[in-house]
């Protein structure tokens, strides 16, 4: 069965010059295991290829039940002189809770 | 004398932050001290230009609102004041608080910290942490400043000021320094070092960890968010701390707002860099202990690194930008072909140029979007020229569009700003000397 990632885990934006930085919370801390085998750093990249044009590298934190992501080269020319709409890319945290995973 | 336990608040997380707040915090909270922090990144060069027009000025806009409001109750509840309002200009902005203690019939003494400008000391050939490129290939510098720690605030904290005031120090270090002080810790333990700055980070956006930008009616609700809450923290000397909020106010302290404030802007969870110590987030324990309180411990650090970052401001053009709402029947279609009208007349003559359809993809391109047929669409239309007098050229065009583009266009709307770029450079800590300075009432 497939859902989206909105169903299960929230996250947070975050920015600092042009990397963007991703979080992924499972509500249920039982889900986290499922995150950490579906939502690679790979999959986050092909979902947002538009946006993210850098490397992006994947923290996984077992203790918090929490995954990072840090995103290069992903908010144009950076934030403060990006002449994009939401120049943060803070909108970007529910743009990757639109990927869908499959869980049974 | 050292304490068990210190009750600091957040009462401000930007710049522009909500007033309310900071004052039910000193009036109810019980603090020792309140901080509040207004200095993000890009403020200090917006500073530093206000600075450059009238050498006066330069300090935080809010700086006269926020204090006439709070520095009566401040004094009345014998809470002590941390903040970077000084911005670009911490002296003057303490004496702007010693003047509007005058007019208020307080007396008053401000701890300045400064020595974070260290503009006369940049290297141009110094490369830039973002791009690899040296200073000297972006023009028109216009402000730097070095992210000071514990180490500047601390001889402040050790006088006896009321309010202490300062320009670019690193947002944790604000709350870290009034722990170390009170609660006697060791400045070469990284270990508590580390825990102090997860408290401070997660208390420096304010409202950010007692619901603010948490928020989501459906997934994520949060109570009475008109009347959001700020933060407070009770450490005690084992560098445990217990966040809480003040009574009757909004606003939802949890797990998950906790989890999502402590990733916040995180580069490396296991090597978070402040000037104090080199954090490390991954092993925090959050634990719900009542409504609305939350404990946390087990941050831990490595030794501080040997390096500063300094903040530097450049100018970098302008944004030029137009919006025009279309709605109903063809909406989208109409939509586009003004999209296609601006970009033919003047796409060219812009170094950067971009049309975005917002409730389509403006924020997330159309990938997401593809079959989305909403009712009204507006047409937003961003230009990049370092030319100031192509500034105002995309919001006439837009406007144009009234007579000369699609049916039905409404709303439009034009505007200009300067843009302030920003880059990072590294300096050697031992360069940089903190400064302090001392000013109070007659």
């Amino acid at each position: 069965m497939k859902t989206k990632l909105s169903k299960i885990a929230h996250g947070r934006a975050g920015d600092k010059g042009n990397t963007l930085l991703l979080s992924l919370i499972p509500y249920d801390p039982l889900n986290f295991e499922k995150l950490v085998k579906n939502v690679t750093a790979e999959r986050v990249k092909s979902h947002l290829h538009h946006q993210l044009k850098g490397e992006i590298k994947r923290f996984v934190l077992p203790e918090l039940k929490a995954i990072q992501f840090i995103c290069q080269d992903s908010l144009g020319t950076g934030v403060t002189t990006s002449i994009a709409m939401d120049t943060h890319g803070k909108s970007l945290s529910y743009a990757l809770l639109e990927m869908e995973i499959e869980i049974n | 004398m050292e304490k068990e336990k210190i009750r600091i608040g957040c009462g401000a997380g930007f710049s522009g932050d909500r007033l309310e707040p900071s004052e039910i915090l000193a009036e109810k909270g019980n603090l020792d001290y309140l901080v509040l922090e207004c200095l993000a990144e890009r403020t200090i060069s917006l500073a530093q230009k206000r600075k450059k027009e009238n050498p006066l000025l330069g300090y935080d806009p809010l700086l006269e609102r926020r204090i006439q409001r709070l520095l009566p109750i401040l004094i009345k509840k014998k809470v002590r004041l941390i903040t970077n309002m000084g911005a670009a200009n911490p002296i003057e902005g303490g004496k702007k608080i010693i003047e509007i203690a005058d007019q208020l019939g307080l007396k008053v003494k401000v701890a300045i910290v400064h020595g974070d400008d260290v503009f006369n000391q940049l290297d141009l050939n110094e490369k830039t942490l973002e791009s690899g490129a040296p200073l000297s290939s972006y023009r028109n510098i216009v402000s730097a400043n070095a992210y000071l720690g514990i180490d500047s605030i601390l001889p402040a904290l050790e006088t006896d000021a009321d309010i202490v005031l300062t320009g670019r120090v690193a947002d944790p270090s604000l709350f870290l320094a009034p722990m170390v002080k009170e609660l006697g810790w060791d400045r070469m333990d990284s270990t508590i070092l580390g825990q102090g700055t997860v408290l401070g980070h997660l208390m420096e956006c304010a409202g950010q960890i007692t619901g603010g930008y948490f928020a989501d009616p459906v997934s994520k609700p949060v109570p009475d968010m008109d009347i959001l809450g700020h933060p407070i923290l009770e450490v005690s000397k084992d560098g445990t701390g217990i966040i809480s909020k003040a009574q009757g106010t909004g606003g939802l302290i949890s797990t998950q707002t906790a989890k999502e404030q402590l990733l916040y802007e995180v580069l490396d969870p296991y090597a978070y860099y402040t000037p104090d110590v080199i954090a490390n987030f991954s092993k925090v324990q959050i634990e719900e202990i009542g409504t609305n309180q939350i404990r946390i411990s087990g941050g831990d650090g490595n030794p501080a690194p040997e390096t500063l970052k300094v903040s530097v401001g450049y100018e970098a053009g302008y944004l030029s930008e137009g919006e025009i709402s279309y709605a109903g029947a063809n909406a989208k279609e109409r939509a586009f072909l003004a999209g296609e009208i601006i970009e033919k007349r003047i796409s060219e003559a812009f170094d950067e140029f971009r049309v975005d359809y917002i409730g389509l993809s403006s924020l997330h391109g159309t990938a997401l979007s593809k079959d989305s047929v909403p009712y009204e669409v507006r047409l937003r239309v961003a230009g990049k020229t370092q030319d100031s007098t192509l500034s105002t050229l995309v919001g006439e065009e837009v406007e144009a569009l009234y007579t000369n583009g699609p049916a039905g266009g409404g709303g439009a709307r034009k505007n200009t700003h300067q843009l302030m770029g920003i880059v990072s450079i590294l300096m050697d800590r031992t360069l940089i000397t903190p400064k302090l300075t001392l000013i109070e009432s007659k």
